[in-house]
């Protein structure tokens, strides 16, 4: 995904684009207008206009939102100098918290009914957009990166069965390699992002491995990078990626293809892989790719496979939520209105738009697959935010040249991590 | 002869009167507040931490010259450097003294010269084509696998192998250069007179010799403006880099550097200390440069 949040970085050069949505009925005058901020533009913006045109057309009020893809930085800007949005839409739930810990966020609990929304989601959704207690943030879209897509027709002819634990992956790769044929693809570059795919790997292990507690320290710092868990998830990774024959073109292959074209081979005829572990978003490169190919027949995902059975069912994504700055008549009730899932069917309907929410009806995704990833994501009984995402940008960078790094030469995986610790402890302060 | 002229320089230097001063006042300004002041507040901002709220000394500098990853990035630009420079102006001489010979002169230099006009990115992307690498077994797109696959030899990830990888981008500057060494270094060889080359070939000098003694010693001055351009073009080197591998893999430079540490990490201290490191690298050319200018004016 940031390959192409760069991609779109560059396009919109002019970064701030305010886009007033045009309102459709002006006789209710008294619902006012709304203010919303977020990163969304092109098609995901027209997506979400479709979403508030259904608010619109019921109140009479009208939205306006304004995208930019640096939300962080202007968001930020807003608040200090105290003109916020009405609402935000945030990427990234670290910065919920930051500002829900500074009192810039108005509680949610207070607008919103809570049983309806235990009802609607899983509690680890509510649990993610709470701080000390208190819903401040409401998650209504999500990316899942614990996805490996596969060809099932080839996997049913060969007579394979999907892994559902660490054991069994490791054994149908080996399988697969005995049976003359390379079981992986794995792509990494992804220009100034490159990396990013295989930390993807590292945090889905680790969180199958020791769990989301160790997970939120991990991620916040507060166990080394030096911890026997990092090194563990590492040296599992290294099992697929390094063991030799288990990956097309072996790790020159690995660093120096691009992830989306990594994606295609086990979808070739003949497969060049069968395997590919890349989030949801990959269900789109497949069928801009393959057009001819049948989601779910010809191309398939199971969820990445248990470690420790504790934590079997561990899904890490990236969803975007809800925040409201600014209590305004207008501002409650389309919030009101965004937390049910049916205000969001009209995305749904329109493809690439996953709902964390357990009443958002499986049938209104546009094809078995996505509905399939939704499933998955609102079931989890354990939901963990892209690693390297919450972690500081220097950090960040480090951890994915580490594993590149670790690629090349796994016998340096101790100066690899203290190296990576080193930068964290200077960043965390 | 000599002394009179510098005499009478001697004596324009005293007529400078207050209007002379009016009349630079304008460029004054824009030199101060373009040139001087960016400068010296950056070389300020270097003694900073990350956002330049609390002094820290020397500790940029120390970070930058302690750690490995920007030791890299030195020994990269020291290829760069020494590469680059010497690989375009030994082409650029080769080129200049056979087409010298060639009939179609022209139409040859003009097509050596294209690449110059090739914005940098445009030409980092097309390089990224040819140097497109799939494993071996599939099939390969990128022109210099498909050739060595071609001939039976593996295909290699160019901008991957840390054996090559430097190499290849330093390839590729070149292949945009070449034609303005050629360019430059053709028309130093057009100022040379015919006669002396005659009269060499009619004392018996054979064309090695001719070029050794005679066409190389008279190019010098030609040579060194080329090489001060190029080296003061190899320290500044970034397009290329931040396109085809973004410093990956060991490939960084200090340009990109300069660039990740201030918009990727926001650490306004350490992209200012490596401005400064870059600027004290290139004053050195820049005096070179300044000298020979100066040189010649006299002259």
């Amino acid at each position: 995904m940031k390959g192409l949040r760069s991609t779109c970085l560059i396009f919109t050069l002019g970064f701030l684009i305010s886009l007033p949505l045009p309102s459709f009925s002006a006789q209710k005058e008294k619902m006012g207008s709304v203010h919303i901020m977020g990163v969304w533009g092109g098609e995901e913006l027209n997506a979400f206009r479709e979403v508030a045109a259904g608010w619109e057309k019921e109140t009479g009020g009208s939205v306006e939102f304004e995208g930019t893809r640096d939300l962080a930085a202007v968001l930020r800007a807003r608040v200090m100098g105290g003109h916020p949005p009405d609402l935000a839409i945030l990427p990234n739930p670290a910065l919920i918290k930051e500002f829900a810990r500074k009192g810039k966020l108005k509680p949610l609990d207070t607008v919103l009914k809570i049983p309806q929304l235990r009802r609607d989601y899983h509690d680890t959704w509510l649990h993610l957009g709470s701080v000390d207690g208190t819903l401040f943030g409401l998650f209504v879209k999500a990316t899942i990166k614990s996805t490996i897509w596969y060809p099932p027709k080839e996997f049913a002819v060969k007579g394979w069965e999907t892994p559902k634990t660490w054991r069994e992956l490791v054994s149908l790769s080996d399988r697969i390699v005995a049976e003359g044929k390379v079981p992986w693809s794995m792509a990494v570059e992804s220009g100034g992002a490159s990396g990013w795919p295989a930390s993807d790997w590292i945090q889905e292990i680790f969180l199958h491995e020791s769990g989301p507690d160790l997970y939120d320290r991990w991620v916040d710092h507060r166990i080394p990078w030096t911890h026997q868990t990092v090194k563990s998830a590492f040296e599992k990774f290294g099992k697929i990626a390094l063991s030799h024959g288990y990956v097309a073109g072996g790790v020159q292959a690995i660093l120096a293809t691009h992830f989306i074209d990594g994606s295609y081979l086990p979808f070739l005829k003949p497969p060049m892989a069968y395997m590919v572990f890349l989030g949801g978003f990959t269900q789109v490169f497949i069928a801009n790719q393959f057009p001819q190919l049948k989601p779910g027949e010809d191309y398939d995902f199971f969820p990445f496979p248990a470690i420790d059975p504790k934590y079997a069912g561990a899904v890490t994504g990236a969803p975007d939520g809800v925040v409201m700055l600014r209590e305004t008549a207008a501002s409650r009730s389309f919030l009101k209105y965004m937390s049910l899932a049916k205000a969001w069917e009209p995305w749904a309907k329109r493809g690439g738009f996953t709902s964390p929410s357990l009443s958002m009806a499986l049938e209104v995704y546009p094809d078995p697959l996505s509905a399939k990833v939704a499933k998955l994501l609102t079931t989890s009984s354990i939901f963990r935010f892209d690693a390297d995402d919450l972690m500081p940008v220097e950090v960040q960078k480090t951890f994915w040249k580490g594993i590149m790094d670790y690629l090349r030469h796994p016998e340096n995986l101790e100066s690899i991590l203290k190296r990576i610790e080193e930068v964290a402890r200077e960043a965390y302060r | 002869m000599r002394n009179g002229h510098d005499l009478s320089l001697v004596k324009m230097t005293r007529k400078i009167s207050l209007e002379t001063y009016l009349y630079i006042l304008p460029a004054l300004f824009f030199l101060l507040v373009f040139l001087f002041y960016p400068t010296f507040y950056t070389l300020y901002l270097s003694f900073f931490d990350q956002d330049s709220s609390t002094f820290i000394g020397l500790s940029n500098y120390l970070y930058l010259f302690t750690h490995r990853e920007i030791f890299l990035v030195f020994r990269n630009n020291l290829f760069w450097l020494f590469l680059f420079t010497a690989t375009v102006v030994g082409i650029g001489v080769f080129l200049a003294v056979l087409s010298d010979r060639l009939p179609y002169e022209p139409v040859i230099k003009t097509i050596l010269f294209i690449p110059m006009a090739i914005s940098f990115t445009a030409a980092a992307v097309i390089w990224r084509f040819v140097y497109f690498y799939r494993p071996e077994g599939f099939p390969q797109i990128g022109l210099l696998n498909t050739l060595l696959v071609a001939v039976g030899k593996s295909p290699i990830a160019w901008l991957v192998d840390l054996q090559v990888n430097n190499f290849a981008l330093i390839a590729a500057a070149v292949w945009m250069w070449t034609g303005f060494g050629m360019v430059v270094i053709s028309a130093g060889l057009k100022g040379i007179p015919n006669q002396v080359l005659e009269a060499a070939r009619v004392d018996g000098a054979r064309e090695w010799q001719i070029f050794w003694h005679i066409l190389f010693p008279l190019l010098r001055p030609v040579l060194i403006v080329t090489v001060l351009t190029l080296m003061i073009n190899a320290l500044k080197v970034f397009d290329l880099v931040y396109v085809m591998t973004f410093g990956n893999h060991d490939t960084d430079v200090i340009a990109n550097r300069m660039f990740k540490e201030m918009f990727t990490f926001g650490h306004f201290g350490r992209a200012s200390a490596i401005a400064v490191i870059l600027l004290l690298l290139i004053v050195p050319v820049m005096i070179m440069n300044i000298r020979r200018f100066r040189r010649e004016e006299v002259l």
